[in-house]
């Protein structure tokens, strides 16, 4: 195992936390401490980071915005059940090998096995399909790679992934070991469907992300839709609120939050009375169960339209 | 112990290790790579900052939400603890009268005279509003210096901590007055306030430790906290289990009590209709038979957030209580008492009755903190009429008061009119009375007080109250 390049390529060692913060608000993703304070140490210390969190509370788009704030690419390695290590490090083309053994023999697909410097030949680089991680690895510049939802994947390919980590580098038999070129930032989501290994959580960073509190929430709304009133948002976000707090299916995420907003203004509501909210609830609930109880706990409590004191 | 002056960098890592080491106590896997990333993580933030410090611990230490969650609790207590035990050893015990100057942060001292309230009160409201954790802290030190140099302390952590933060006005929902009128209003949050309160504890804990030289035990919080089932359904079928036991034993000791008895009413009527057969002599004596004994049992369930984990395992206990037992009426409180017998009964499910009652219970009224010495009033007030000597009242509670008045009195009136008391507290008998629990208010009062926080202690409760 050899040592990890060193961290920080991107940016400067003395890129402190709060301007790991401001450059991600910059970049539209507005942190909390604990996601500034990782995605700032996963740069310091070279670390690859465990996010975990309910659907929708940004643990995507924590990668992406970090992506944009260090100016470096992006690659994301969707994960899901089945995945091999065909698509997540290389596969060889062999449509392509074949055309080529044919074209050097010359012969056609009756013709004599090709020699060995055919052989040599379809096994170099113009022959490999790359995939996320052989192309995190391998590119010259640093990038910010994503490895999105690994809870769906199988214990064997956590191994896998988990000498990728921690050797940075990959090797390929018939070409010899691609070292890591640059330090990747390496973010890892899962929803949790399944508990991952103690190796690979001992190797990581860990963030746990939640649902933010209403006055980050509503900066966040507010960031998307700008043009809805202040106090509204701050209403939507609290309605929202109640709604995470029953029991339901599938909560509302901040993803919700935001295309609510973006409803309301489009209908031009100025407040969240019962009527408005019975007429748009299926934006934020999105399961059959789930609505009869929302409309039933929230959309019940919320004052009759006409009466002008839903926001305070 | 002594230490020699050493590098801060030493000191830390020497920490650092302690505490490791205690998390692992606490059954977190925190092997020599975690503790390595633990010190390079907290190389790279300032260590005044204790945010930035507890953050990049835990990132590097705690690998799951549950995890995180015990990383909290034993990062607040073990270095509060490390804090006090150097104050110790620098100075010494500090007399009680506060002779010592009160220290800021930086330690330089602090004059509470000078300590303008008004000024002090906006900047607090300003800090819960702005959610800064840090201002807070340093704020709450000095509203405890403010509020110790005006003598008003109780000497009770949980009394002074509601005093402070009454004086101070900070009642959540509450519209802060900006102090030439024309700034705008800043709404207090529930959660801002608890926060503050927080900060409070700590620093008054922090005095009373400087005062009396004594550190309060660990506490083993993180047992506690995962004896406690987080999720209602998984310890659900223990729980039947235990109060299926309990019902069976009650069963039993019936009929024992029948037979030894003494007190049994002849049946007049009984005895003479049998005397003719034997020439009018009465030579059996026949009984009326006993009413049989109705155990109608009371149980009252704190609900407040105080004992979150707890209730859900507390409900559990009064769901699996009402499967069994017929003659069962059920309360859940917070600052008001609300019977919720009836959503037992129609609701099986458990997830719904718990959800009704968390919807519907109406027992929070204005602050959220619970109020025993209210529950008791307006339980003897509207309840206690049916209770009578058959009846069982148990209570299910940690009995924080956050300092209101306990009301002892009518709570003692409440366990004569019943038969028999007894109190289920979700924590361990080492914290009662710490703080701002007034278990000691209470216990002499009951048959017999438990602590309960596992369905360990659900049995041992059973068995003890089904005993003879
Ligand atoms: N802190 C934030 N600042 C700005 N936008 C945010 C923030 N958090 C989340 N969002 C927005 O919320 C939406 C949902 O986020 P995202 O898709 O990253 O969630 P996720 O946690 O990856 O969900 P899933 O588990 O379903 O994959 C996105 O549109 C994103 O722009
Ligand atoms: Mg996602």
């Amino acid at each position: 195992m050899s040592p990890p390049p060193t961290a920080a390529a991107g940016s400067g060692p003395a890129a402190g936390l709060e301007a790991t913060r401001d450059a991600l608000a910059a970049s539209g993703y507005l942190a909390d401490d604990s996601a500034a304070l990782v995605s700032h140490l996963a740069q310091q210390l070279g670390k690859p980071v465990l996010v975990e969190g309910p659907a929708g509370v940004g643990k995507t788009e924590l990668a992406k915005a970090l992506s944009r704030a260090t100016g470096r690419e992006l690659i994301r390695l969707q994960c899901y059940e089945g995945l091999d290590e065909a698509k997540a490090l290389y596969e060889w083309n062999y449509r392509k090998q074949l055309l080529r053994i044919q074209a050097e023999a010359g012969t056609g697909p009756e013709g004599e096995p090709a020699g060995g410097e055919v052989m040599e030949d379809i096994f170099g680089e113009e022959f490999l399909l790359t995939r996320p991680l052989l192309a995190a690895i391998a590119s010259e510049a640093p990038v910010v790679l994503l490895i999105d939802e690994i809870d769906k994947t199988d214990q064997e390919f956590e191994a896998m992934l988990l000498e990728v980590l921690s050797d940075f580098q990959i090797s390929i038999p018939e070409l010899g070991v691609v070292e890591a070129q640059s330090m990747p930032i390496v973010l890892l989501t899962s929803n949790n469907s399944r508990e991952l290994t103690e190796a690979l959580k001992r190797r990581c960073l860990y963030l746990w992300l939640d649902y933010p509190a209403i006055d980050r929430e509503v900066e966040i709304v507010r960031l998307h839709v700008p043009d809805l009133d202040a106090g509204l948002a701050r209403r939507l976000v609290e309605v929202v609120g109640m709604v995470r707090e029953l029991d339901l299916k599938k909560p509302p995420s901040i993803a919700e939050s935001i295309d609510w907003a973006r409803a309301l203004l489009l209908l031009g509501a100025d407040q969240i009375d019962s009527e408005t909210f019975n007429r748009t609830m299926s934006i934020i609930v999105k399961h059959r169960t789930d609505l009869d109880l929302v409309a039933e706990r929230v959309g019940m409590r919320l004052p009759a339209a006409g009466r002008n004191d839903g926001t305070s | 112990m002594p230490r020699p002056a050493r590098a801060p960098r030493d000191l830390i890592a020497d920490q650092l290790v302690s505490f490791c080491d205690e998390l692992r106590s606490e059954g977190l896997a925190v092997g020599t790579s975690e503790i390595l990333d633990a010190f390079s993580a907290v190389e790279q933030v300032p260590w005044s900052d204790r945010l930035q410090f507890r953050e990049a611990l835990a990132a590097t230490l705690a690998k799951s939400q549950e995890d995180r969650h015990l990383f909290e609790q034993v990062f607040d207590r073990w270095f509060f603890r490390a804090a006090e035990l150097e104050a110790i050893d620098r100075e010494g015990p500090v007399e009680a009268d506060g002779a010592e100057p009160d220290r800021g942060e930086s330690g330089e001292p602090i004059d509470g005279e000078r300590i303008d309230v008004d000024e002090l009160t906006e900047m607090i409201r300003q800090a819960i509003a702005d959610g800064d954790d840090a201002l807070m802290r340093d704020l709450a030190q000095l509203a405890v210096a403010a509020f110790g140099r005006r003598g008003e302390g109780s000497g009770v952590v949980g009394v002074d901590v509601q005093r402070i933060r009454r004086s101070l006005g900070l009642t959540p929902g509450s519209q802060a007055q900006a102090a030439d009128g024309a700034g705008e209003d800043v709404e207090l949050d529930r959660d801002g306030v608890r926060r503050f309160e927080g900060h409070l504890r700590r620093e008054l804990e922090r005095r009373l430790i400087e005062r009396t030289g004594k550190l309060p035990p660990a506490r083993p919080l993180a047992d506690l906290d995962r004896a406690l089932p987080t999720n209602p359904t998984q310890d659900l079928a223990a729980v039947h289990r235990s109060v299926t036991m309990l019902k069976r034993r009650l069963a039993t000791l019936g009929n024992e009590q029948r037979g030894r008895r003494r007190g049994r009413v002849v049946d007049v009527r009984r005895t003479m209709r049998a005397s003719l057969e034997t020439g009018g002599v009465p030579l059996t004596l026949r009984y009326r038979p006993r009413r049989p004994r109705r155990p109608e049992i009371y149980v009252l369930c704190d609900v407040s957030t105080s004992v979150t984990s707890a209730s859900v395992f507390f409900l559990s206990v009064l769901h699996a209580l009402h499967d069994s037992f017929r003659k069962l009426r059920s309360f859940v409180f917070i600052e008001r008492i609300s019977e919720v017998t009836e959503t037992f009964e129609r609701e099986r499910d458990f997830r719904k009755v718990s959800e009704r009652i968390s919807q519907d219970g109406g027992v929070a009224d204005i602050s959220g903190y619970t109020d025993y010495g209210r529950v008791w009033l307006e339980f003897l007030e509207e309840i206690s009429a049916d209770l009578d000597p058959r009846s069982t009242v148990i209570v299910l509670g940690d009995a924080r008061t956050n300092g209101r008045d306990p009301h002892a009195a009518a709570f003692a009136k409440l366990t004569e009119r019943a038969g028999r008391t007894f109190w289920l507290n979700p924590e361990p008998r080492l914290y009662w009375n710490y703080g701002d629990s007034v278990m000691a208010a209470y216990e002499p009062l009951t048959t017999e007080s438990f602590e309960c926080w596992t369905t360990k202690h659900l049995e041992h409760f059973v068995d003890v109250v089904a005993k003879p």
